[in-house]
């Protein structure tokens, strides 16, 4: 693993490349992350920097005790990442988006996805569902049979069901960098990126990529 | 949102530079008689295409901006929608002003002939 930033997802938008062809692309405010925390594997027994990202106004005693530490300014959000070594970065440094990302390399994005509350099962598994009409009386969303009969007489496991859907942590891989802004801390990647608007973004350097 | 356009200002295309028409006003509408001048790559090489037709409908979204030209075509409509502000989009000559009621001229579709024809429009628009 190696270090990241922190930042919001802006919004969608589409630019045109250097060839003319328009791409769909996600603007991410990124950074500048300060060093909240360095861990080492004599203290901590693993390694890992702690970033901060954003404002925090009132912050609590005990943030504003973690914060005094570090002499950085208390921040919203706290982040742990994992590297393989910690003495490369020292407390209260600040990480920008011109120091991780160029355009034209590939970033995963990680962040909550938006929640789409109790879901069918048309929605959460893609089911297709049944007939509008041909006779098909209220089953039209319904997910049909669920297994057997007398053998098993239970439902397998894993079954899919309808239940709550999003709202949990996932990743997008492999995700081009368009452009970065290092003056207003963007960088504009292609694709979409988990969460709403104005949410809590992780980015960093691609895992299945190496450039 | 104000974030959003820094992305897209430096992409978005000044009219004044792309469009060319006789009277001064550097827009088109509506109605409009235009020619599109695309550029069209072929292989390694690039030339201009023309596409002459009227402005059927025109959409406004940042970079995502359109615009719809139609055009008859050995008896069969022709539509085209260009993205405004695409570098393929190498400008816009206005042929001719057309008088028309409506934003999106989609009864053009039903209908051919004489009766798919669009008064000029005479009067010159005022500039403030």
């Amino acid at each position: 693993m190696s270090i990241g930033l922190i930042g919001t997802k802006i919004g969608m938008t589409r630019v045109f490349d250097e060839t003319g062809i328009s791409v769909g692309v996600t603007v991410i405010q990124a950074g500048p992350c300060p060093v909240a925390q360095v861990k080492t594997p004599e203290r901590d027994s693993y390694s890992a920097v702690q970033l901060g990202y954003g404002s925090r106004k009132r912050p609590n005693r005990p943030t504003r005790g973690h914060f005094e530490k570090s002499g950085a300014e208390p921040t919203r959000a706290l982040r742990e990442f994992r590297i393989d070594d910690p003495s490369e970065y020292a407390v209260g440094d600040l990480i920008r988006v011109e120091d991780l990302f160029a355009s034209g390399e590939y970033v995963d994005v990680s962040g909550v996805s938006k929640g789409r509350g109790f879901a069918g099962v048309v929605k959460r598994w893609g089911f297709a569902g049944q007939k509008a009409s041909h006779g098909a009386e209220k089953n039209h969303r319904r997910p049909g049979s669920i297994g057997c009969s007398a053998t098993p007489s239970r439902v397998v496991k894993g079954r899919k069901m309808p239940g709550r859907m999003g709202g949990e942590r996932k990743t997008v891989q492999n995700l081009k960098v368009i452009q970065t802004d290092a003056e207003n801390n963007l960088i504009v990647v292609k694709g979409a990126a988990p969460g709403p608007n104005g949410g809590f973004v992780i980015v960093r350097k691609a895992a299945k990529r190496s450039s | 949102m104000n974030l959003i356009k820094h992305v897209e200002q430096p992409q978005l295309k000044s009219l004044e530079e792309m469009v060319k028409s006789r009277d001064n006003d550097l827009n088109f509408y509506p109605g409009d008689t235009v020619k599109v001048n695309v550029r069209v790559v072929e292989g390694d090489k690039e030339r201009i295409q023309p596409f002459e037709g009227v402005i059927m409908r025109r959409r406004s979204n940042g970079t995502g901006s359109t615009f719809t030209v139609r055009r008859m075509s050995f008896g069969v409509g022709i539509e085209r929608t260009f993205p405004l502000h695409s570098p393929r989009v190498e400008s816009v000559e206005v042929v001719r002003r057309g008088a028309v009621r409506r934003a999106k001229l989609y009864y053009l579709r039903q209908r051919s002939g004489k009766r798919a024809r669009i008064k000029e429009k005479t009067i010159q628009r005022a500039k403030s």
